[in-house]
């Protein structure tokens, strides 16, 4: 297929992939950085996804899944539009990580892995994100909010829900 | 944003330019910044690595290995190009030092990376970010282009005949590439499973070329041992543990943050004074000095405790990747070695079976023990277990999940016994959803 006519990515993504695989003594290193930043864009690693990237890259979509199911930020079905993850590892744990957890459990009536009905938000309980001493600390998405309290995330889910404009844009 | 923390025991030297602003390359030029580099350029290799073995430094990835003789053992000729990898997977619970150094002075990290590859004649270095760090990512990325705007990097660096490029690089989640070989592999786009050594990648490495792979904050070091002089800077630090350490205090700890404190400062007073003690003035019931993957010390174990490489050892842990994390006494240890031990079973690649099978069934077998549900054969086989892991994997996480839970199992036994027959844990949490899965 012609990768120009065909793409599934936005042209400023198709542009930076064409520039990403030449970047590398072997092709085949922009493969991780490719798959998150589809993921990005696109929402998850879709079957369609995983043919471009494996054609762009030049190995077998096989391939590409063998590499992809390593790595823990990728999936392979929708997240909702704010992934929530919270930490739970030990020096968030020993500073409330859990109740945080649970919070947003409650709020959000959904569990790890859940998406609420309209597909705002998602959650999951995820190993140390590099936050140790802001603990307990969450990602929503690639943001970092730390030094939490269970009594901060009402306006956390109610930031995030406001900032979605209405024609549905962030 | 990250809340920078202070000390007057703090001895700033890689923490010198936090917070004033020294990601833009011209507040990191007017502050001292990029002249180290100029002076290797002028020096040359053999120079560049006497003065990193002066200097005692040793990576602060957590083994601990001397970076100048790291350095040194790259071979002068080489048929295949060498390369320089600065490894900022930083993913070892307890740890997020290079989170700061990426946020506060990245131009440190590519000085660092750019002198490292003068001193192994290499003309590519990579910087790999964990995944999660996408806005340091872009910190990362906007630092490099700013250093090629400059002439700093590219065929010419400093308008001489010697050539150094950085490529930034993300990784996409998985705690198991922070070890070198896996790290590689993620870099060649593949699964992020350890390689067999020898070869070490200073002969044999990325794309099969030799190369020297290092931690951020070794990187981010190395400009400042050329800039204060090896001999003052390993003065710093203790016996053959060069300069200062980002010792990232967490937990039970009144006063968190980063402190950077020279190698060897005494743990109780790193906690007691540093950090402003237990939180909550709560009694301490144990302390993990390195990151999650060293074993515990007891409160009498930290009272003449200097935290160097040599005397943590000597003490029966690691320094690790100086992430302390202070437990206070009413906390249940059996659920802390659980959690600890359910983020090695997830992290676990599969590669070799001691670590899958065995993360897997300390997961179980704690699990079930912490639920009120085990027997007192439990405990010895949790250890047993755990020794059979040690050793018997390609890469560290084996050892690295094993080691905290026989700290845990020998030093608090009682703690593990008082859970059997139905006598309840008197902190935990049992009731808790998520923390418990029964397979």
């Amino acid at each position: 297929m012609s990768l120009e006519t065909m793409t599934i990515f936005s042209p400023q993504l198709a542009a930076r992939f064409d520039a990403l695989v030449e970047k590398y003594p072997v092709r085949r290193s922009a493969l991780v950085p490719m798959l998150l930043y589809a993921q990005d864009e696109i929402g998850y690693l879709s079957d369609t996804v995983i043919a471009e990237v494996a054609e762009r890259i030049g190995i077998t979509t096989l391939d590409v899944r063998n590499v992809a199911t390593y790595y823990s930020m990728l999936r392979f079905k929708p997240a909702g539009r704010f992934n929530v993850q919270v930490c739970t590892n030990i020096s968030c744990m020993l500073r409330g990580g859990y109740d945080v957890l649970e919070k947003f459990q409650e709020e959000l009536g959904i569990g790890h892995k859940g998406i609420t009905p309209d597909g705002i938000f998602s959650l999951e309980e995820v190993e140390c994100i590099g936050a140790c001493c802001w603990a307990p600390a969450i990602q929503v998405n690639y943001a970092f909010h730390d030094d939490l309290t269970p009594d901060q995330v009402p306006g956390i889910i109610s930031n995030y829900r406001g900032s979605i404009g209405a024609e549905g844009k962030v | 944003m990250p809340r920078l923390v202070s000390h007057p025991d703090e001895v700033k030297i890689v923490t010198r330019r936090f917070g004033q602003g020294a990601a833009a390359i011209d507040k990191y030029i007017q502050l001292g910044g990029y002249e180290a580099v100029q002076k290797c350029l002028a020096q040359g290799p053999e120079w560049i690595i006497n003065e990193m073995k002066a200097s005692n430094l040793r990576g602060r990835g957590g083994a601990g290995f001397p970076t100048g003789l790291k350095w040194s053992f790259v071979p002068k000729q080489s048929a295949k190009p060498k390369y320089v990898l600065v490894n900022g997977d930083e993913s070892e619970p307890g740890t997020c030092k290079d989170h700061l150094i990426f946020l506060h002075d990245p131009h440190a990290i590519i000085e660092g990376t750019m002198i490292a590859g003068l001193a192994i004649g290499a003309k590519l270095g990579f910087i790999y970010l964990r995944g999660e760090y996408r806005y340091l990512l872009e910190i990362m990325e906007k630092a490099v282009a700013d250093a090629y705007a400059k002439g700093y990097l590219g065929k010419n660096i400093f308008g001489s005949d010697t050539e150094f490029q950085i490529i930034t690089q993300t990784g996409a989640g998985a705690y198991e590439v922070g070890e070198e070989s896996a790290l590689m592999e993620s870099l060649e786009g593949k699964r992020g499973v350890p390689r067999i050594k020898p070869p070490f990648p200073a002969v044999v490495g990325l794309y099969g070329g030799p190369t020297v792979i290092n931690n951020v904050e070794t990187i981010a070091s190395v400009p400042h041992v050329i800039s204060m002089g090896a001999a003052a800077y390993a003065a710093v630090g203790s016996e053959r543990n060069g300069g200062t350490r980002l010792f990232g205090l967490s937990g039970h700890v009144e006063r968190p943050g980063v402190y950077e404190l020279p190698m060897g400062y005494n743990l109780k007073k790193m906690i007691y004074e540093v950090g402003g003690g237990v939180r909550g003035g709560r009694g301490l019931k144990a302390v993990v000095p390195g990151g999650s993957s060293t074993p515990v010390l007891l409160p009498e174990e930290i009272e003449n405790l200097g935290m160097d490489f040599d005397q943590v050892g000597k003490a029966g842990s690691m320094l690790g990747s100086g992430g302390v994390v202070v437990i206070d006494d009413q906390t249940c240890i059996v659920e802390f070695a659980l959690r600890t031990i359910s983020f090695y079973q997830h992290e676990s690649c599969g590669w070799c079976i001691p670590c899958r099978e065995g993360t897997d069934w300390l997961k179980k077998s704690l699990t079930r023990f912490h639920a009120g549900f085990g027997t007192a054969k439990d405990i010895d086989n949790i250890q047993y277990l755990a020794e059979n892991m040690m050793g018997r994997t390609f890469c560290p996480l084996g050892d690295a999940a094993a080691m905290p839970t026989l700290g845990f199992v020998k030093k608090f036994r009682k703690e593990f016994e008082d859970h059997l027959n139905g006598k309840p844990c008197a902190f935990a949490r049992i009731e808790k959803p998520g923390l418990v899965e029964v397979h």
